[in-house]
């Protein structure tokens, strides 16, 4: 399986985790965040009594006297363990429209609305999120199977002679060729150009 | 005679109670009744039958294929099959027929099952409801059920009752509600960030998400190349390991399938839990998680823990970035696998033809709708060589570390986690569609989609009914490459929680009055 390459703060669950809430990690007694407001302390086992104190009237299945007893392991918990953090908007000259047009150009599809737009705008505000996350020292993954040998067949023909069926499927074709229009031209610049960025000048 | 199970049919068939002609036409016409739900694209009823005829005649003479032979399945739209249209259930490839058939779809016809159909899907398998394909959304079969429709009763809905169907989850809804509503025994969809896993909890379903690298990916139309596997839809554990042992093993069309031999399985019912140690990841306990599923995810680790399990809370501290870690990596693989999409060799071209880039832009204009073009255009974005570094590398760290959890976890001893599927049950189409397809894909995949950034196994077992009379499942992730073990537990946990079975009679009347709403409430 994947090697661990991070360094080890990395790998201990619960560390750096600068997103702030209040994650209490139980790793083998050791207690690693602040205590919870009114709880009992729990070192050594998986105790889970301070977790009890400080949830609502929940736990209908008379969990609570349960609570802070050893035995009971593994339980649920009770309450959501982390919270969304609320989006900071983008800095004003992150999206321009040289940026949009630019977009456009490369992806070859259009924005066609400012629905499309802010829908980009939307997806850079949740993708920043990320950038609380502390990935020193960490290698890129490129793939789950990283630690294995790409297959490679042998260079050999075993299937061809299907040029109908391929050239079957195209719109245009002329004897055995797909049919492009000319090529080398770029697209229009953006005030040629039949976009909606043009009007939101 | 259509609700028993992929293995109880297939005894059926060897035994000669039923033919597999008699089970194809009675299929069919099931397909034909319900198809108010909207679950498949293209029903191919003249391959069905040639099939289903020749499977006969290897009954006759006593030589079958194997136990899938004569059986009836679907196959989600975005998996090649030669011959039968495949259209992703978007604008650019409708129209296409596909040269060859998917090595998965080619396995199945090989052990002489009975290809039914393709079924419906989000537009190139984007989204989490089913909802946003050209051919208009799928409906829930158990919007139509007796238990939710008592249960609206008792909750006075004086609303129409047509107009309030449930969404199916998504985005491999169609071949969902295709095996919930007993059209096909067995259904393959496709998992990027919890596609088969998703719909099969809102539907009752079992949903199977194999190890990356397990099954072929070969004629399957790739949305994130890293993540993607082919997911087995079925009505019970044991068919989904009949299926698995069918489609798995290395292919040498694709290069990213593990070479290690596989050996197909049969589940045993009785496993010692006292050896057993589940994993109760406490940050899947996220905001928004319903108190239904929550009180059903606890009685679950409760039910483990009694049968002499040792159950341990563990932790995924990196779990609130996964979904965002997948947005990025999504769409970032998005804009470069629809890149393939100008026209020019196979699918929707369009007339405008000044310049090569005019034709690129018009045609990928015309065939993709917003959610595909917006996925496109974010990914572009973060692609950017001012932003590959910020955005694109640093999610692939994140992915890191978010699969070392995973590693962590089990290297401590943990055999299978336990963790809900869904936020909660199904929602009304009229509920799904306030918020637009990246909110609610956001939303829904939560649970999912870590399973993917780490490639390994996971299945969804429907656990109980709602107070609304709607499936919720629970999921249980394997380390890789273990299905045996993991479908060895879901299966014990089938057995204990025996989940109801749906039920639809009135389903064929209804089906006739629904034709008439069918319009109005479609294309509102």
């Amino acid at each position: 399986m994947t090697h661990i390459r991070s360094a080890a703060r990395d790998c201990v669950p619960g560390c750096g985790n600068p997103g702030g809430g209040r994650m209490w990690i139980l790793r083998f007694g050791r207690y690693i965040r602040g205590a919870p407001s009114g709880g009992a302390s729990y070192w050594g086992g998986l105790s889970l009594g301070s977790r009890f104190t400080q949830a609502a009237a929940g736990g209908s299945d008379g969990r609570q006297e349960a609570a802070g007893d050893p035995r009971r392991r593994g339980r649920v918990y009770q309450n959501p363990t982390w919270q969304h953090v609320e989006q900071r908007p983008l800095p004003e000259k992150k999206v321009t429209v040289e940026v949009l047009d630019h977009l456009e150009r490369l992806a070859l599809v259009d924005f066609r609305n400012w629905e499309g737009v802010q829908r980009l705008e939307k997806a850079i505000q949740f993708a920043d999120q990320l950038h609380a996350v502390n990935t020193e020292g960490v290698e890129p993954m490129d793939s789950v199977l990283e630690d294995r040998c790409l297959y490679l067949r042998e260079d050999n023909i075993t299937e061809g002679n299907c040029t109908e069926e391929l050239l079957g499927n195209a719109r245009e074709t002329v004897e055995e060729y797909f049919i492009a229009p000319p090529g080398n031209i770029p697209l229009p610049k953006l005030e040629e150009r039949d976009t909606f960025l043009q009007v939101s000048e | 005679m259509l609700r028993v199970s992929l293995s109880e049919i297939s005894a059926a068939l060897k035994e000669g109670r039923v033919s597999p002609t008699e089970l194809c036409q009675r299929c069919l016409s099931f397909i034909k009744a319900t198809k108010f739900l909207n679950a498949y694209i293209t029903i191919a009823e003249d391959t069905a039958l040639k099939q289903a005829e020749e499977s006969e005649e290897r009954y006759r003479r006593g030589q079958i294929l194997g136990d899938l032979d004569g059986i009836p399945v679907a196959v989600k739209d975005n998996f090649n099959t030669a011959g039968i249209e495949t259209t992703c259930a978007s604008n650019m490839l409708k129209g296409y027929i596909p040269p060859y058939s998917a090595t998965v779809v080619q396995k199945l016809l090989d052990q002489g099952a009975v290809l039914l159909g393709k079924t419906n899907l989000d537009e190139f398998a984007m989204g989490s409801g089913s909802t946003d394909g050209i051919f208009g959304p799928v409906r829930n079969p158990w919007s139509y059920s007796r238990q939710y429709r008592e249960k609206c009763v008792q909750n006075s809905h004086t609303e129409n009752e047509d107009s309030n169907w449930l969404v199916t989850g998504g985005s491999s809804g169609g071949s969902a509600a295709a095996v919930s509503s007993f059209t096909c025994f067995a259904a393959l969809g496709s998992d990027t960030g919890g596609s088969t896993r998703n719909p099969a909890a809102h539907c009752g379903v079992v949903g199977l998400k194999p190890t990356y690298g397990l099954i072929s990916r070969h004629g399957l139309i790739p949305l994130v190349n890293s993540m993607d596997v082919p997911g087995i839809l079925t009505r019970c554990v044991d068919d989904a390991a009949i299926v698995l042992g069918v489609l798995a093993g290395h292919d040498p069309k694709d290069s990213t399938t593990v070479q290690d031999p596989f050996k197909p399985f049969e589940l045993t019912s009785f496993i010692d839990a006292s050896k057993l140690c589940i994993g109760i990841p406490k940050e899947y306990h996220a905001p928004g998680l319903s108190s239904e599923t929550l009180a059903l995810w606890s009685k679950a680790a409760d039910l483990f823990e009694n049968a002499g399990a040792k159950v341990i809370e563990v932790s995924l501290p990196h779990t609130r970035y996964s979904i965002i870690c997948y947005h990025v990596l999504c769409t970032a693989e998005v804009a470069s696998n629809m890149a393939r999409f100008d026209g020019l060799e196979y699918g929707h071209r369009s007339s405008m033809d000044k310049s090569t880039e005019v034709m690129y832009a018009a045609t990928r204009r015309e065939g993709f709708n917003d959610v595909v073009r917006g996925r496109i255009l974010s990914g572009n974005y973060f692609l950017l060589k001012q932003n590959y570094e910020t955005y694109f590398i640093k999610a692939q760290k994140v992915r890191r570390l978010i699969a070392n959890d995973f590693v962590n976890v089990f290297r401590s001893g943990i055999d299978v986690l336990l963790t809900p599927t869904t936020l909660s049950d199904t929602i009304p189409y009229v509920e799904f569609i306030k918020e637009d397809n990246r909110t609610r894909s956001a939303q829904d995949d939560i649970f999912t989609q870590a399973a993917n950034m780490a490639g390994l196994p996971a299945i969804t077992v429907p656990t109980a009914l709602s107070e609304k009379g709607l499936p919720i499942g629970l999921q249980f992730i394997g380390r890789a490459f273990q299905e045996q073990q993991l479908l060895t537990v879901a299966k014990w946990f089938e057995n204990q929680v025996k989940f109801p079975m749906i039920q639809l009679q009135g389903m064929m009347d209804h089906g006739h009055t629904v034709c008439h709403h069918q319009k109005s409430a479609f294309f509102s």
